[in-house]
């Protein structure tokens, strides 16, 4: 007889790894790293038990109670109650704790026995909780909470044998207790309570050596430092973008001259035609010329994600928190913010993490302002056609600097645009409060760093391959039909589709300081930032032939003044060119209006920011 | 929990300078000037552990204001901001 499906659910405190074990579980993906609130979805995922038994298993996000606080707190809740709509409630839920930081697990595992549902507490991180000489009567805990408790190491190999086996026991004699759900949200006086249980419970069977861990006392003796702190965040940031320059350029180069060897090779093999243009200018010289760009992706998602491990993210939250303050936004507000630097997209899915309405729609709105990696190949290809790349000081790369300043733009300007918000539309408001579990440092796990880069380098060449890809295909279309009357002297892409559309919007975007081509590359880059950089690449490309092909950068060094280059830069700190950004805003604010006022505002401030760049070079003689 | 501690005088953890170290005595939500109402204030310092008996250390300040600290509670570190920590009443 086939048994039916098993449902487990993951639920725990925040950051006690129930998404590193429902990884080890199920062998996916899922995003990992040492900072409270990383999960704000539920994921679903399926395996096998060993006795052969179907289990799905659900990931939520991290609680401390059942009372839905923010709108990831609600996904939990409603899950664990059964109110999501079209959802079975678990037949067994596994209460992941911290074994290093039993208190607040044991309180939310009493809260969660109110439901009725069948429970296993699982202690995980016992590799940490064994290192620092903490114990647990196992057995006395399991019979004091009513509840079989088993130890579990997520991480390592193996390490969930015990709760799989125990899994196994349980589920063979579940169908006959479906317990009655007797919770409602807990008063204050009950929570005490709870908690004051909880801490007896975990006086009679746990012993904690008072040695804390003298390794996150050291660092953090740094890294909160009122003033050291803050230097040592400012030149995190600051090496951060001069190794996206520095770091990547041998990289870049080769990959540049792969493309360009392509691009000869098909030159020299096809016959001259339509073929032969569409694979050289449109393809190769497309989405090769955004390809190139890979490196430096990689090399910003790699600081990422050993910040994000290491577990500096939620100190930068602390040292970052008054001064956010002071431009009306929310402590964790910094977190989304700081993975907005990635992308935008999960920079807002993480804003689900803030309780506050208010402050959470405000950080929507400014996370598209924050510098994300796909305006990284714009502005390379400007800064290393216009910005000659020598040291300043000796030691700092020029470029490396400007890049840094384009960031540092974009940081300005979010605060700016959210210190608006704040003192126009919600004036009489007072601050929310900041409460925030810093966690124990943790070693970088390579593994975990490796299978990141991993998953980011394949986002961005499937990227590169579809949206990209089809961009071009139509760029390359609109830049070489209709084709020129026999016997033209005019390059033959004054003819085009393209040419005419960009030569309708050019007057629009003259005062910027931006020709017909640029019009053209704008309009593709708004299903994604990059598509700008290799429309460009199309369509000097067709306009310059074969020479043109090869370089992007020096074509552009020559056709454009450096004030047009430099308004471009202007105008990608605000411009709000991504489709899936705009998308994930609107389901996440469950409002049109919100999106079509994000679009509105970013492209008033880019086309201003534009406008000033533009001519103050002009007068500066950079025209 | 209070034999050792009845002869130091009570005040609020938002008012402790770095390297405090202290046992909570009671919450009191009305004394800080939160957002939040004081039920909801009241039930967050306790989800997060600040209950009667714990032992606090205050371990790091912020540079403006010396806000917002980072608290030890027993065996975990929580940043919380001067304002909401006033209603942590500690000796
Ligand atoms: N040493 C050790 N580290 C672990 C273990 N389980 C998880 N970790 C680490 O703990 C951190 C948090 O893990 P996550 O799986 O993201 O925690 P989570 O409970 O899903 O966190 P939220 O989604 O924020 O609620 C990561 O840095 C993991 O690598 C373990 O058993 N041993
Ligand atoms: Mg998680």
């Amino acid at each position: 007889m086939e048994l039916p499906l098993l449902h487990l659910a993951l639920v725990g405190t925040p950051n006690s790894g129930k998404t590193s074990l429902f990884n080890a579980l199920t062998g996916s993906r899922q995003k990992v790293a040492n900072y409270p609130g990383v999960t704000v979805e539920r994921k679903e995922g399926f395996f096998v038990t060993p006795q052969g038994r179907q289990v799905s298993v659900v990931d939520l996000p991290g609680t401390y109670s059942l009372r839905g606080r923010s709108p990831d707190e609600e996904i939990t809740r409603d899950f664990v109650l059964g109110k999501a709509s079209g959802e079975t409630v678990p037949d067994l839920v596994l209460c992941v704790a911290d074994s290093t930081n039993l208190r607040l697990t044991i309180r939310l595992l009493l809260e969660l026995k109110r439901t009725g549902r069948p429970m296993i507490l699982v202690l995980n991180m016992f590799d940490i909780a064994s290192r620092r000489g903490i114990s647990v009567d196992v057995e006395r805990l399991a019979k004091e909470l009513g509840v079989p408790v088993v130890t579990s190491i997520a991480v390592r190999k193996g390490g969930t044998a015990d709760l799989l086996a125990l899994t196994d026991e349980i589920s063979a004699r579940l169908a006959a207790e479906p317990g009655e759900n007797s919770w409602r949200a807990l008063s204050v006086a009950e929570l005490r309570a709870t908690q004051r249980e909880a801490d007896r419970i975990i006086s009679d069977c746990v012993s904690l050596p008072s040695r804390p861990d003298t390794w996150t006392a050291r660092i953090d003796a740094i890294v909160l430092h009122p003033v050291g702190g803050l230097i040592v965040l400012a030149l995190i940031l600051f090496v951060m973008f001069q190794a996206v320059f520095a770091w990547a350029q041998p990289l870049m180069e080769l990959l540049q001259s792969g493309f360009d060897a392509l691009g000869d090779f098909v030159h020299a093999t096809l016959p001259e035609g339509l073929l032969q243009s569409f694979l050289q200018n449109g393809v190769i010289s497309g989405v090769g010329s955004v390809i190139v760009f890979l490196p430096q992706i990689i090399i910003i998602f790699l600081f990422i994600l050993l910040l994000e491990d290491f577990g500096y993210m939620a100190r930068a939250a602390f040292l970052m928190d008054r001064i956010m303050g002071g431009a009306g936004l929310h402590g964790r507000a910094f977190i989304p913010l700081l993975s907005s630097f990635a992308c935008a997209i999960p920079g807002i899915m993480a804003t689900r993490v803030i309780d506050n309405k208010r402050d959470r729609l405000t950080t929507i709105l400014i996370a598209p302002l924050m510098t994300c990696s796909a305006r990284i190949p714009v502005y390379t290809l400007i800064i290393s056609a216009f910005i000659p790349a020598r040291d300043v000081w000796g030691f700092i790369n020029l470029q490396g600097l400007v890049m840094f300043g384009l960031y540092a733009a974009g940081i300005t300007s979010a605060l700016v645009v959210s210190f608006l918000i704040k003192f126009f539309m919600l004036r009489d408001y007072a601050p929310a409060p900041f409460m925030l579990e810093l966690p124990d440092y943790k070693m970088p796990r390579l593994k975990s760093i490796a299978i990141g880069i991993f998953t980011r380098a394949k986002m961005f060449l499937q990227r590169a391959g579809t949206t990209i890809f089809s961009m071009m295909v139509l760029i390359w279309f609109l830049a070489s039909f209709p084709q020129p009357p026999a016997g033209a002297t005019e390059p033959a892409i004054d003819f085009s589709l393209a040419a005419m559309i960009g030569k309708a919007l050019a007057p629009l975007l003259a005062p910027v300081g931006f020709n017909w081509q640029i019009a053209v590359a704008l309009i593709p880059g708004m299903a994604a930032r990059e598509v700008a950089v290799a429309a460009l690449g199309t369509v000097y490309a067709i306009e310059g032939g074969k020479e043109a092909a090869e370089q992007i950068g020096q074509v552009l060094a020559t056709k454009w003044s450096l004030a047009t280059a430099l308004s471009m830069l202007a105008w990608y700190i605000f411009a709000p060119q991504c489709a899936s950004t705009l998308a994930v805003i609107r389901r996440e604010t469950g409002s049109w209006g919100w999106m079509a006022a994000t679009f509105a505002y970013m492209l008033v401030l880019a086309y201003a920011a534009s406008l000033l760049t533009y001519n103050v070079a002009v007068a500066l003689g950079a025209g | 929990m209070t034999d050792t501690h009845d002869t130091r005088r009570e005040m609020p953890l938002g008012l402790a300078k770095r390297g405090y170290t202290g046992v909570i005595q009671h919450l009191s939500a009305k004394d800080a000037s939160s957002a939040l109402s004081d039920i909801e204030l009241e039930s967050r310092l306790i989800e997060l552990g600040f209950v009667e008996g714990a032992r606090v250390e205050v371990l790091h300040e912020g540079l403006v204001g010396r806000d917002p600290i980072a608290v030890r509670v027993d065996n975990i570190t929580i940043a919380v901001r001067r304002r909401e920590a006033m209603a942590i009443i500690v000796a």
